[in-house]
């Protein structure tokens, strides 16, 4: 059964990471989800941002209104000009690095692929995105199947390295696919669950400030990816690959709840789970949406440690995937106490 | 007095006449010079004269006050999709042009036509690097006339003149804002002074020169002492008030005060009989240092043929070269009589007095 | 999606003389944000005939609850907003000098030289710079920067004005040839056209119109006001800046954002949304079937209200129409009369088009 369940995780992430969604554009993306959870949740509905919000369970004695985030979008590029040659110039959804894009392959959601190429650099310049552009093979703009406002992802091919996995946009389709997981083995619950596949993420959490306002949670728990100090001459911070789900602390958006930190350390203690607290100097998750949510929500996140974020070739570990599932599905099934 | 100053002030601070185009500013000068003078005419350079007869035999001893009317403003250097491309005529800070409203003088269709428009700074990613930030050159800016592309062609041609188009406005305490009060400041003062002289007796002649081209190098005020030959003269022009960017020394109170040049362009013997005359009539004045001579009218004149004394005044204007100058209309007015009770008092024999050592 | 509309009275806006002169007291008023002020007297006037519907909330929005008539009618929030950058003053000098901090997004290369107005008595000063015949070729290169400029009302100017009055660009509205040249057109314009909606509001939708405060601080007034409405769809009607302009070196200007003449300029995605797609397809499909010329918006930075309204409560399905405008938060705008006058007709007949399936889920791509 174990084994069944990891191909199934597989399964679901390699299908993931290979639909395109970049913010906004997340329609291919949030079909596949609904297709993938709709026999297993009691009933799933998408709000008017485009938030995929899935309910599982009913509010009984002693349970709690939970809200789980994670977010389907991903970083991308818009077309903002196609000039005479067919070259189109663009600017980022979310953050993109030039660094990353030189060279790089896309696919709009139009279906046509495309190229990134460079402007001459002067001696010292750093790259930026007005430099840059994309080539579709077009000869000329009339020729071009792109124009403004098309809207494109990266391209790369899924990577399984055993233990290890890479593909573009691991940030968040991991976590995604970790949510999904939870959702098809949480069996009995006091919990009411709501599954919120959040949309514009990458572009400032709005996705999840709309759906956390709709659900209205008693607590929540983003799902998202953070950043390693494993790697050569990289940040200084204390969380590795295949050490276990990290248990965000704070991050540049928020501080996570101190009573929900105590809920995952507890369930990961309980369970035995390897775990590693996580203290983010940069960048914000879902958490901080749902916290300052109406009155307020208490709110953390569950996070999957993963290199090169927002490169496309993220890296994450898969024995840290399934001790996430089974994290996030054991602190679901019992009554909270907070 | 004939003539009211604030509204004078006003309608020639209105229009344009930059060097060397000074036909708009001429025109509404010249009606008040000839209700208060005997004779004007226009120079070869196209000044203004006006020529007060005095009251002595002929030959009489002739002064000449000179205060130029020249403005500076800008000038199209080519056309550009609809936009016009810019140099400058006379000392524009780069700095103060963006933004600015203006009139451009469009003359491509035979006929000048006046088109309002603005002077505007494109976003950095259209210019090289040095115009990505800071203080913009002057060569990126543009002007926009509001009109198409194909119009701009069938009116606009290159050469034609820009000027500002900041209205006049009061501002508190007696002060008045707009652009070119240098040196139309003057022009105002030396209005007043023909005003009081024409309700005087004056044994001189007295001849009234608005100049033209002083911005660009004091063209008009030499070819007027070649054609008038006066005994001397006296050159009003705007100096710094104290204020923003000014202060120190060469830098006066406006409101309270005439300035009076000492210096290289200044003959001695003028400055202290004017200085004898404010003291006479308790008119307060300063004396402002000009050693290395004085970027007037004055520095031209005083070579000019076999050349002549001259003597400067000054009156205090805050924000020099910017649409927004300002000064006192007091200061004005002060200039104005120290001018004329300095000529009405003038002796036959003056310019005896008027020796080296 | 969009309702078939026949025998629909046809709205053709002019601006005539009347419609001017509004425009002229919308663009001259100083409305700084956080002392809105003068314009909402200006829209209260205007709208007299709504008075039972219209209120001023806990921040200063003017709202209009504009009901229908017809049945499942679309719950409509158009947003203008009514503040513009400008200036605050905040130390005297002495002798009617005053030291200033500017307010929302002006550039201070833009404040050297100008003349402004001060206070809801529109007392006149000048923001003066140092003769250039004091300064030198090094200082003329480095950007003059607010902390030296002095707005100046005049001699013993003391009296007239205080600190804490907020000041603007002395410009008048004026035509030229086929454009406007004014201040605060960003946002006037928005306003000018929301009254104008409100007088031939289609019948088949609520519309809610909200004249917004403290848009340039950071959208702060529409938010509010989204939460108050809760409606089914929110537009924010707005300017945006028009770069068509040259490039030195002659290449192709492939960053103009828009283009004057180009007609309203519709939202794909901005720094604080991205437009609902729905809405987008909703307005460009339209614009066509009314031959109104219309132009994307270059995806890019910046925000409207409709950042504000999209994440109100449980989320607002929203995009932003803009009338393209030159030279923004400057002393003067520049728009053409056609882009304006094309917006009003845009959205009135797109409004007119509208019914509750534009929100048909199957319809987001």
């Amino acid at each position: 059964m174990m084994v069944n369940k990891n191909n199934d995780l597989l399964n679901i992430l390699e299908m993931l990471v290979e639909t395109p969604g970049p913010s906004g554009s997340e329609h291919l993306i949030r079909t596949k989800i609904e297709e993938e959870i709709r026999d297993y949740v009691d009933e799933v509905y998408t709000d008017a941002l485009g938030n995929l919000i899935a309910r599982k369970g009913k509010k009984a004695e002693g349970g709690k209104r939970v809200m789980v985030s994670a977010h389907v979008d991903e970083i991308g590029l818009m077309v903002t000009h196609v000039d005479e040659n067919g070259f189109a110039r663009f600017i980022a959804i979310g953050g993109v690095s030039p660094l990353t894009c030189v060279g790089g392959r896309i696919l709009f959601i139009n279906g046509t692929p495309g190229v990134i190429g460079m402007e001459r650099l002067e001696k010292d310049e750093q790259p930026s995105l007005a430099k840059l552009f994309i080539d579709t093979g077009a000869t000329s703009k009339e020729d071009s199947r792109i124009g403004v406002g098309d809207v494109a992802g990266f391209e790369r091919p899924f990577m399984n390295l055993g233990k290890r996995l890479v593909a573009k946009s691991m940030d968040d389709r991991a976590a995604v696919a970790v949510a999904i997981e939870a959702l098809k083995t949480l069996k009995e619950t006091v919990n009411e669950v709501y599954f919120v596949f959040s949309v514009q993420e990458e572009v400032g959490l709005r996705g999840a400030i709309t759906a956390a306002y709709g659900v209205d949670p008693d607590v929540g728990i983003a799902v998202d990816v953070t950043r390693t100090g494993d790697t050569p001459k990289g940040v200084k911070m204390d969380v590795s690959l295949g050490k276990g789900p990290a248990i965000k602390v704070r991050d540049s958006s928020f501080i996570a709840d101190p009573r929900v930190v105590r809920w995952m350390v507890e369930e990961a203690k309980a369970q035995g789970l390897p775990y590693q607290m996580e203290v983010l100097e940069a960048g914000g998750t879902d958490g901080a949406a749902i916290q300052r949510t109406r009155a307020g929500v208490p709110a953390g996140c569950l996070s999957i440690p993963c290199r090169y974020i927002h490169s496309p070739s993220e890296m994450v570990d898969f024995d840290d995937l399934q001790q996430c599932v089974s994290l996030l599905t054991g602190m679901l099934t019992k009554e909270i106490e907070l | 007095m004939n003539f009211e100053l604030l509204p004078f002030v006003k309608s020639m601070i209105s229009v344009a006449g930059l060097s060397g185009y000074e036909e708009p500013i001429r025109d509404v000068i010249a009606p008040v010079w000839q209700e208060l003078s005997d004779r004007t005419w226009v120079s070869s350079h196209g000044s203004l004269h006006a020529m007060r007869y005095g009251e002595a035999q002929e030959p009489r001893p002739k002064v000449m006050i000179a205060a130029h009317m020249d403005a500076i403003g800008l000038m199209v250097t080519g056309i550009d999709n609809g936009f016009l491309r810019i140099t400058q005529i006379g000392g524009v800070d780069q700095r103060i042009l963006p933004g600015q409203m203006v009139t451009v003088h469009a003359s491509n269709s035979g006929e000048v036509v006046e088109l309002p428009a603005m002077v505007v700074m494109p976003p950095a990613f259209l210019l090289p690097k040095d115009g990505s930030k800071g203080s913009l050159p002057q060569k990126y800016l543009l002007v926009d006339t509001g009109l198409r592309p194909k119009e701009v062609e069938k009116l606009v041609r290159v050469g034609d003149t820009i000027s500002f188009a900041t209205e006049p406005r009061e501002l508190s305490g007696g002060t008045i804002s707009g652009h070119t009060l240098d040196n139309r400041a003057s022009v105002a003062a030396t209005t007043v002074a023909l005003d009081i002289l024409s309700r005087r007796k004056h044994l001189w002649d007295v001849i009234a020169v608005a100049t033209s081209q002083e911005e660009v190098g004091g063209i008009g005020a030499t070819g007027s002492v070649f054609e008038v030959t006066p005994d001397f003269a006296i050159v009003i022009d705007v100096t710094f008030a104290n204020g923003p960017g000014g202060g120190g020394v060469g830098s006066f109170d406006m409101g309270k005060t005439v300035a009076l040049t000492w210096g290289s362009c200044d003959h001695p013997a003028l400055y202290e009989a004017m200085k004898a005359t404010a003291d006479e009539y308790e008119i307060p004045v300063s004396r402002d240092f000009a050693p290395r001579g004085s970027g007037t009218d004055a520095y031209d004149m005083q070579i000019a043929k076999a050349g002549i004394p001259v003597v400067e005044l000054g009156i205090p204007l805050r924000y020099m070269h910017t649409p927004v100058e300002v000064v006192s209309v007091r200061d004005i007015k002060r200039a104005g009589r120290l001018m004329a009770e300095f000529i009405s008092d003038l002796p036959l024999d003056f310019m005896n007095n008027v020796k080296w050592e | 999606m969009a309702r078939k509309v026949e025998n629909a009275k046809k709205y053709s806006p002019k601006l005539g003389k009347k419609e001017l002169e509004l425009l002229t007291r919308l663009s001259n008023a100083l409305a700084v944000s956080g002392d809105e002020q003068e314009v909402r007297e200006i829209v209260y006037e205007e709208l007299k005939e709504f008075k039972d519907c219209m209120h001023t909330d806990a921040m200063g929005n003017v709202l209009v609850n504009r009901e229908g008539t017809g049945n499942d009618r679309v719950r409509v929030m158009l947003a203008a907003h009514m503040d513009e950058v400008g200036m605050m003053l905040t130390k005297e000098d002495g002798d009617g000098l005053f030291e200033f901090v500017v307010v929302g997004g002006v550039d201070p290369r833009q404040l050297v030289g100008k003349p402004v107005i001060i206070g809801r008595k529109h007392i006149p000063g000048v923001i003066g710079a140092k003769a250039i015949h004091l300064t030198t070729k090094e200082e003329r290169e480095r950007e003059l920067k607010v902390e030296t400029l002095r707005i100046d009302v005049g001699l013993n100017g003391s009296n007239l004005v205080e600190i804490g009055d907020r000041a603007t660009f002395a410009t008048s509205l004026a035509v030229l040839g086929p454009s406007l040249r004014g201040k605060a057109l960003d946002d006037r314009l928005g306003v000018f056209n929301l009254i104008q909606l409100l007088k031939n509001a289609p019948e088949n939708i609520d519309l809610l119109a909200t004249f917004t405060v403290q848009e340039e601080l950071g959208l702060r007034g529409a938010k509010v006001a989204a939460y108050h409405f809760d409606p089914d769809i929110g537009i924010a009607m707005d300017s945006t800046p028009a770069n068509d302009l040259p490039d030195f070196d002659g290449e192709e200007n492939t960053r103009h954002n828009t283009k004057l003449d180009g007609g309203p300029a519709i939202y794909l995605m901005d720094g604080a949304t991205i437009g609902d797609r729905r809405l987008v397809k909703w307005l460009t499909e339209s614009a066509e079937s009314e031959k109104i010329p219309w132009q994307y918006r270059q995806p890019g930075r910046g925000g409207t209200d409709a950042g504000a309204i999209h994440t109100a409560r449980a989320g607002v399905p929203s995009v932003s129409v803009s009338v393209p405008q030159r030279y923004l938060h400057s002393a003067a705008g520049m728009v053409r009369i056609d882009d304006v006058l094309n917006t009003l007709k845009l959205m009135h007949a797109a409004l007119l088009r509208l019914d509750k399936n534009i929100l048909n889920p199957q319809e987001r791509k």
